[in-house]
């Protein structure tokens, strides 16, 4: 009899409404209200709160050498262009013609109309040069590892990174908050010690995402990762590898295509390469490189790429341009190559330094070899060794490290880039000057 | 001295003759229960008047500190009409609707997604909701994010028209062209010219020094023109010195951690820029969020805390014009309170340096504060320069440790010369007096734009100057179908949903130029006139 009246069309009306109503009202006045802060603040905790200034004391900040103030003729060995394209013709007419068109600035973030026909340009070349799905560009290097290394690591998973990742990489594991344990300085035994004791804690589960962070070529070190003993360890433990490869891409590998193209691992080993514009291809502005599955994820989830404006089209015709030169003539990369391997023999004989250094890597960074002086004296000697060299034609740079923040901060040093320019006259002349400099204004 | 025992006072200085000398040996007094009288020093409690000094403890301990008296200050941040019970149940109606659908659809077809290869055993990538969201609520709308232009973004703009076969999953390009009259880009003074005495000083600066100096500024890649471009907005802002940065974003996610350590407590206003959270969150402070622009939450809070006594400094973050909300700080009331509860100042003026005050200078110059009351002024140079990069200024020792230990210096290439050209000269021109009357005209169209859609019936949010003016639409839908049929009519627009706004309340965002005439305002105008009533947009009840 009841359900005869329920199934009368108006009862179920009234009935659906009633329901909505129950429902609505539950929810408004369950609805938490934010508790009111009772105020505690007397006369006498207002005297009493003595803040400190923003700023504690005063820092002293070594005044960094104007690029003008160097002039045309010295070897410049500090700054990292490594295929010397800053300075080409064919790339500066190109990007001052992109100016003509375009303006300087993107004026907006890619979502909101900055999206210009040339990101995507560049996008596309750079996977078709590395031979993978898709990329994303940033527009600046830093921001590109911190971003991608935080949009995929959340604060319940576990990273596995080299203790001498440079600053960036940190900053990205900071900004992701997960678990992080770092291994010995390519030390695959650490590494898989570690991965053993995660696995035995069962810390390494199907649930929970876990990361290889490591990069081709490191920036503090100069040496090279063992790519293949990696990629090993990850398939066993089911990481997710996401290499760094800003001083190896135009570097190293027949077409410049970088480590994996070097050691010949497939490029779908890595779940995601990150590549630097700033290096060999001479501009400002980073990417990622991976399958579309990965690299989508970015576009949304990027902070760099969702919450920045893009980057200045007059610098991505640049990139363009510079990959160009790179596509025509592999040619350079093995000039590149070679200098570095002659620079590699030659920092061997120095009298009173130490080096390292892969014989591939671009960068070597020397150290001196009397270890017992405390790390500000050293970096004051060799702040002391480069203004001498820079006096008698060659321009060098100290490694400049923040030695409070960074995890395991690296031994002060000079760190040396080569270039596809460089002859035998110029590596002699730095071998000369650094062994001079050290007797004429290094530690006694 | 004698003791002169006058109304119970000690007074060391009188002098007194030897016949008022008190008896010290108790002889006159009644001690007969062996207690000495206490009255025998001159004290005697019962007669004495309370605070002698005036200083009265006790009294102190209980009485409050007194409150701001808001009277005084201007705190009106912008206009936030709500709308009407029966719009928001049926936004939220429609989402719901969208949701189901969204399941039904994820049950029935499988998504043209890629899938991961040769990862089988792995802990999945991506969390389920957001691959929901993205795949049947967010793609529904996608083809009006992310469009591609092939011209400069000035006051118009050629957009590159797309086509999707298969629902947004995947785009290809039509081939055709279409201009239309740009209120997407973030073009506040015009700067965003290809030709001019901007772009003469950029491709100077690229045939002198090259495309970038590939080093950070600590090591080989300071030039002249940082430091040129340095002093300059210092000048420009009216402060003691600043840095300057390659990347906008970068300069909040490197500079905050520099500045602020554990140990501080950051109130940070709830709209606040992604960058602006990053910087906090990699400077591992204490964050407490107060409501958009409520000073009065923000006096709650910075009260308690102040109670608490366990923070080395408490810092406000705020930014001068919000650009999703398109209000303003109500500047000179925070300043005031500052200096009251000794705390310290954090300005990001990533939209309103350049566009906001009549010389242009920024909310500072607006609102009528001194730029040296602000602790830390952060800015852009994206948005009214028409380039990138940002600035941190304030007094010297302020930027000295910015550069000592914010990580930008050190570690982060430095901005590119074709940029920092760009932005000199665009900074110099806005000092000049042609570059007021670019102040002046933006500051023209704003208010006339506003006005006008005031009157169409729609509803803004925000302040009367802000540059950025939201249009509320409330749905998805509504924002889709708007920006398509604007975008037929020339008119390109940004639409904006979830998770940059709430989410049922997503908008369309016009940004105004200098460089915009009142014939295309009047034109963007007479479009939006024409769609109003088809997509239902009137939200006003004024």
């Amino acid at each position: 009899m009841i359900l005869m009246d329920i199934y009368d069309t108006v009862s179920w009306w009234t009935l659906v409404i009633a329901v909505q109503v129950v429902i609505g009202s539950v929810y408004f006045l369950w609805q938490k209200k934010p508790k009111e802060i009772e105020d505690k603040l007397t006369k006498q905790k207002l005297m009493e709160w003595k803040p400190l200034p923003l700023v504690e004391r005063t820092f002293e900040v070594e005044e960094p050498i104007l690029i003008d103030d160097i002039g045309e003729n010295v070897l410049n060995v500090g700054t990292t262009s490594f295929l010397c394209l800053d300075k080409v013709p064919s790339i500066v007419e190109s990007s001052i013609k992109s100016l003509h068109k375009y303006g300087v600035g993107s004026c907006g973030p890619r979502g909101f109309y900055g999206t210009i026909d040339v990101h995507l340009e560049l996008e596309e070349r750079l996977a078709k040069f590395m031979q993978v799905e898709e990329t994303c560009v940033y527009s600046y290097g830093f921001s590109t590892v911190a971003s991608a290394i935080s949009a995929y690591a959340k604060k319940g998973d576990i990273i596995f990174a080299d203790e001498k990742v440079w600053f960036a990489i940190q900053k990205g594991i900071d900004a992701a908050r997960s678990t992080v344990r770092y291994f010995k300085h390519n030390d695959m035994n650490d590494l898989e010690r570690l991965l053993n004791e995660a696995a035995a804690k069962k810390e390494l589960n199907p649930k929970r995402r876990a990361f290889l962070i490591a990069e081709a070529i490191y920036f503090n070190s100069g040496k090279m990762c063992p790519l293949r003993k990696l990629v090993e360890l990850a398939r066993r433990f089911k990481l997710r590898i996401m290499l760094d490869e800003s001083l190896t891409i135009g570097v190293i590998g027949k077409h410049g295509r970088g480590l994996t193209e070097h050691l010949n691992v497939p490029r779908d080993e890595i779940d995601l390469i990150i590549g630097s514009l700033e290096h060999s291809f001479a501009t400002v502005g980073g990417f990622c490189a991976g399958t579309h599955f990965i690299v989508e994820h970015q576009r949304l989830s990027g902070l760099g790429y969702c919450f920045s404006a893009s980057q200045p089209p007059m610098l991505t015709q640049a990139a363009i341009s510079a990959l160009d030169i790179i596509e025509e003539n592999p040619a350079i990369i093995s000039e590149l190559d070679e200098n570095s391997k002659k620079l590699n023999k030659a920092l061997a004989n120095l009298k009173h330094y130490t080096f390292s250094g892969d014989e591939l890597s671009p960068v070597k960074h020397i150290y001196l070899k009397n270890t017992e002086l405390p790390d500000r004296l050293k970096h004051s000697h060799l702040r002391n060794i480069t203004n001498y060299c820079l006096e008698n034609g060659v321009a060098m740079a100290v490694a400049a490290y923040l030695r409070d923040t960074e995890v395991n901060c690296p031994e002060p040093s000079i760190r040396l880039a080569s270039s596809r320019k460089l002859n035998d006259a110029n590596i002699a002349q730095i071998c000369t000057l650094l062994d001079e400099a050290y007797e004429k204004v290094g530690p006694k | 001295m004698a003791a002169a025992k006058v109304n119970g006072c000690v007074s060391l200085n009188e002098r007194s003759s030897a016949s008022e000398n008190i008896k010290c040996d108790n002889s006159d007094k009644n001690i007969g229960n062996g207690k000495v009288h206490h009255g025998l020093n001159g004290y005697e409690k019962s007669k004495l008047k309370p605070t002698t000094n005036g200083f009265n403890k006790m009294a102190i301990e209980r009485e409050k500190a007194p409150w701001m008296d808001w009277s005084q200050h201007d705190i009106f941040p912008g206009s936030f009409e709500k709308c009407s019970l029966m719009t928001a149940a049926l936004t939220h109606i429609g989402l719901y609707i969208l949701m189901f659908l969204g399941f039904v659809n994820q049950l029935l077809f499988k998504p043209k997604v890629a899938t991961e290869r040769n990862r089988e055993g792995y802990a999945p990538l991506y969390n389920p909701f957001e691959q929901f969201y993205s795949r049947y609520v967010y793609r529904r709308v996608r083809h009006i994010f992310n469009r591609p232009i092939c011209s400069t973004p000035g006051a118009e703009v050629t957009l590159k028209e797309r086509y999707t076969d298969d629902y947004n999953w995947s785009f290809g390009f039509t081939g055709t062209e279409r201009r239309c009259i740009n209120l997407g880009s973030y073009n506040y003074l015009g700067f965003a010219a290809p030709r001019g005495a901007c772009a003469d000083a950029a491709e100077a600066a690229v045939r002198r020094y090259g495309l970038a100096h590939c080093s950070p500024r600590a090591e080989l890649g300071s030039s002249r023109l940082h430091r040129d471009l340095e002093r300059t907005t210092a000048d420009f802002l009216g402060v003691e010195s600043a840095v300057v940065f390659g990347m906008g974003f970068a300069t909040n996610a490197l500079g905050l951690p520099g500045l602020l350590g554990a140990g501080a407590l950051v109130l940070s206003d709830e709209n606040n820029h992604a960058s602006l959270i990053l910087g906090l969150r990699l400077a591992h402070v204490t964050v407490r969020v107060f409501r958009h622009n409520d000073v009065r939450h923000l006096e709650r809070l910075a009260r308690a805390a102040v109670a608490e006594a366990r923070w080395k400094k408490i810092v406000i973050v705020v930014e001068g014009v919000y650009s999703m909300e398109g209000s303003i700080v109500p500047l000179a009331a925070l300043v005031a309170l500052k200096k009251q509860l000794g705390l310290q100042l954090y300005l990001d003026e990533a939209h309103s340096v350049g566009a906001m005050g009549p010389r242009g200078r920024g909310v500072t110059d607006h609102c009528g504060v001194d730029p040296r009351d602000v602790d830390v002024l952060m800015g852009t140079f994206t948005k009214s320069f028409g380039a990138a990069g940002g600035y941190i200024a304030g007094s010297a020792e302020l930027v000295n440790c910015v550069r000592a230990q914010g990580h930008a210096h050190a570690y982060a290439h430095s901005m590119a010369p074709c940029v920092a050209a760009q932005v000199l000269t665009a900074m110099r021109a806005i000092a000049s007096p042609a570059g007021v009357v670019r102040v002046r005209s933006l500051r023209d169209n704003t208010h006339y734009f506003r006005r006008r859609l005031r009157d169409m019936g729609v509803l803004t949010f925000g302040h009367e100057d802000s540059p950025v003016v939201p249009m509320l639409v409330y749905t998805f839908s509504k924002m889709a179908a708007t920006v398509e049929r604007l975008t037929a009519r020339g008119v390109a627009t940004v639409g904006v949903g979830f998770p940059a706004t709430p989410l049922n309340k997503a908008r369309i965002r016009f940004c105004l130029s200098a460089a915009h005439t009142r014939e295309q305002l009047d034109e963007c105008l007479a479009a939006l006139e024409d769609i109003v009533d088809e997509v239902g947009l009137r939200y006003s009840r004024r």
